[in-house]
């Protein structure tokens, strides 16, 4: 499953870039299966999503939970929470 | 229809305050609100957007109000980019035919954007986080 990742914010500085593209597998399902992906032995994505209770995301540019399901080609954005106005 | 625009540049609330009512006579009441960057004198304040999102968001939002109040029209300017201390940040102006849907309409803008818009904002200290206090007020217009 091909996701398009956009991280904003802290979560961008910590990763150091601001957009991918990944391809998973098939056990990849979820919001939280993705951040287990990445984090899996890769010390700054662990670092970027250490603590996902204070992660926000977005699918398809609307806001979901982490168990949200995954669709092939989604735009999933991860970032903490926004502070507008 | 309350217009929603995500811009870098200034804005000047007295020619969009004119524009909205312009040859109008069924609008009474024109609440503005301007929000502008808090800090020391000669710092800036950092706002990064997501683009598209914002767009979409600020639309929902504006919709939503559209829904609950009765309102004549009213915009909503929210700004990103390099700002300085004092500089002028969000702008939410409704009308209304009378005084009541523009006040709340407006105060019911400015909580949801604060939690709904998706900004986040650097200061000389790094990220500035979220307030709790944001998510009770934006929670009051839930019922």
């Amino acid at each position: 499953m091909k996701i398009e990742l956009l991280y904003f914010a802290n979560v961008r500085e910590t990763i150091g870039r601001g957009a991918e593209t990944r391809t998973f597998g098939d056990d990849v399902k979820t919001v939280a299966d993705v951040l287990k992906a990445l984090g899996d032995g890769n010390d700054t994505y662990a670092a970027a999503f250490a603590r996902p209770e204070g992660l926000r995301f977005a699918l398809d540019q609307m806001f979901v939970g982490v168990d949200a399901r995954l669709r092939d080609g989604a735009e999933l954005g991860i970032f903490p929470p926004v502070t507008g106005g | 229809m309350i217009d929603t625009r995500v811009q870098s540049a200034p804005f000047d609330v007295a020619a969009e305050t004119a524009n909205l009512t312009a040859g109008r006579g069924d609008i009474g009441a024109v609440v503005s609100f301007t929000g502008l960057v808090r800090g020391d004198a000669g710092d800036t304040l950092t706002l990064e957007h997501y683009p598209g999102m914002t767009e979409r968001m600020l639309a929902n939002i504006a919709a939503e109000a559209e829904t609950r109040w009765g309102l004549s029209g009213g915009l909503v300017i929210h700004r990103y980019g390099v700002l300085p201390v004092g500089a002028p940040i969000v702008l939410v102006l409704t009308a209304s035919r009378h005084r009541a849907d523009a006040f709340q309409a407006a105060e019911f803008l400015m909580d949801w954007l604060k939690v709904k818009a998706p900004f986040w904002k650097k200061d000389a200290n790094g990220w500035v986080e979220a307030q709790g206090s944001d998510d009770d007020a934006a929670s009051r217009w839930n019922n």
